[in-house]
């Protein structure tokens, strides 16, 4: 409790000690971080505990973000409208691809959500009333959240619901259910659950929730293109919740902060000894990152949330 | 209350079951027994759902089931349990059982309000351990039971579920007979409230346990009758029974 308190003081007053600091550069940068928290949050519940590996997901945030932003160009500068709206999209958008996806299994299940995905990607390159592939830039961000410190707190509030939500969620009924569908599919279903509509709820919940970290994503850069899209993003939400903890509520956010974290400093902070072996190695970021994912998967199969846990347990 | 009409089954040119027809009769033990390959795996997914037959019905409590998917017999009150044991491994022996009453008791389209809040499902789930003897083991994690517990856990699922009828697919597999002997005592237990069409290779149970028996060969009912019937009918020993129970 104590610690939750200290870490509730810290993230309130960050922005705060940064402006005094003058430097709002870490002001969003920690945004960015807590809205990939919420997108990989959402990929978490589908895939960590409902155990549906979605190679797709990226495709919701898209919805969300292009949403969103269609709203703000549109002239609907609300985020009351458009943060409803993008999720509506992003849970409409699951619910189709779920629906059809989710009749299958296993290997094909990843292939048939990254081949939606990237059937979204080419189709919002396509988008040429909205930037085709050169992207839509925002005039605004949605109203009143121009300032880099308010949209910091309003981030963190989402970031904070989203994560007890997640909570209420996996200790509910449904949250019951799901697991046991991951656990044991037939058997759920022999007791008397229809396992198909279970799994599409969870599905479109997670795709909303993938759909209001889009929209955030696109105020926050005031800027989105179909990159959001591609399969390489998902595959980043992918490893952050495998970095983090796959079916653990914070696996998402430690992930999301662990992985951009990395990748700041590596592409920001050049080694020096480093760079004169290899001039140019900050441009393959990719590969450190993969050596830390290397570690954790073979150390810390449970992520790095797990092994926060494993310590606690060992302290007791 | 369950009337199984021609039914049959082809995978490509094997003929799995071959015009099955067999009526279970409401408060009695209905056993099926055959040969390994007579179909009655085929026949028991034809039962429960989970194989749609190539042609016939299935009538469960006067009501057309045949193209009825799995959950929806479930809930009809057809339950089943499996020869292979199926649970929630990583659940303890109570959240198993406990999973298995919330499914029954209303939907799960619940996001909010924590389970672990409601004591009737804990309480109802606690009184089926309790009938099976795991009451002692409820905590326990289902994977680390014993196999004779899991055996019995795996019935309890099937129980939860209140089902007016339970298809019991070799509930004494791989038991040892200390095991053999709780698992017909928790069938003798369960016979008088719920109607049971057990499939059993173990022919002292069966002959212990039935009402009536059905022999299975090769994918067609070859007999139907008392247990005394089934074994002095010439034909089921020449095709299955042999020597063996005649002695």
């Amino acid at each position: 409790m104590k610690k939750n308190i200290f870490l509730l003081i810290v993230f309130l007053s960050f922005p705060l000690v940064m402006q005094a600091a003058d430097n709002l550069f870490y002001v969003s940068f920690a945004s960015r971080v807590m809205i990939y928290a919420i997108a990989a949050t959402s990929l978490n519940l589908a895939l960590g505990y409902g155990g549906m590996i979605s190679f797709g997901h990226a495709a919701f945030v898209g919805a969300g973000a292009y949403a969103a932003s269609i709203c703000i160009v549109e002239g609907l500068t609300s985020a009351w409208l458009g943060w409803p709206a993008a999720m509506a999209a992003a849970a409409a958008a699951a619910w189709l691809i779920g629906a059809v996806s989710l009749r299958t299994r296993g290997v094909y299940f990843i292939m048939i959500t990254l081949a939606f995905a990237q059937m979204a990607f080419y189709l919002v390159n396509s988008m040429k009333a909205y930037g085709g592939d050169e992207g839509l830039t925002l005039p605004q961000r949605a109203s009143g959240l121009g300032n880099e410190v308010a949209f910091y707190y309003v981030v963190l509030l989402l970031l904070s619901l989203t994560l007890l939500l997640l909570h209420r969620l996996v200790n509910s009924r449904f949250g019951r259910v799901i697991v046991a569908i991951r656990e044991n599919e037939a058997r759920a279903e022999a007791v008397g659950l229809p396992v198909f509509r279970y799994r599409l709820a969870c599905f479109v919940i997670a795709g909303a929730f993938a759909g209001l970290a889009g929209a955030l994503l696109a105020s926050h850069g005031k800027y989105v293109n179909p990159n959001v899209l591609h399969w390489s993003q998902s595959g980043e939400l992918m490893i952050m919740v495998i970095l983090g903890g796959v079916g653990r509520l914070w696996g998402g956010a430690i992930g999301a902060a662990v992985l951009l974290g990395l990748e700041h400093l590596i592409t920001d902070y050049p080694i020096g000894w480093l760079e004169r072996i290899a001039p140019n190695y900050q441009d393959h970021a990719g590969l450190g990152i993969g050596l830390v994912l290397l570690a954790i998967v073979l150390f810390a199969p449970q992520g790095l949330a797990g092994l926060a846990d494993g310590r606690k347990r060992a302290a007791a | 209350m369950l009337r199984l009409e021609a039914l049959s089954k082809r995978f490509g040119g094997v003929v799995a079951t071959d015009g099955v027809s067999l009526e279970v009769a409401k408060g009695e033990v209905h056993a099926l027994i055959g040969p390994n390959g007579a179909g009655k795996t085929t026949l028991i997914g034809q039962i429960s759902g989970s194989l749609p037959p190539d042609s016939g019905r299935v009538v469960f409590l006067e009501k057309e089931i045949t193209r009825d998917s799995l959950h929806e017999r479930v809930r009809a009150g057809l339950a089943r349990s499996y020869q292979i044991t199926s649970l929630f491994r990583r659940f303890s022996a109570l959240d198993n059982v406990a999973l298995a009453v919330q499914a029954r008791s209303g939907s799960s389209f619940s996001f909010w309000r924590p389970v672990a809040g409601e004591t009737r499902l804990f309480d109802e789930a606690a009184s089926i351990l309790d009938e099976i003897g795991l009451s002692e083991k409820k905590s326990q994690t289902a994977s680390t039971l014993a196999h004779g517990d899991q055996r019995a856990l795996e019935v309890g699922l099937a129980l939860a579920t209140r089902p007016q009828l339970v298809l019991l697919d070799e509930p004494m597999a791989g038991m040892g007979p200390e095991e053999s002997r709780r698992m017909i005592a928790l069938i003798e237990r369960i016979r008088t409230r719920v109607t049971i069409l057990l499939v059993e290779h173990d022919m002292d149970a069966v002959f212990r346990l039935a009402d009536r028996i059905s022999v299975l060969v090769s994918g067609r009912i070859l007999a139907t009758g008392r247990p005394q019937e089934i074994r002095a009918n010439a034909e089921v020993r020449r095709a299955y029974l042999g020597d063996e129970v005649a002695a």
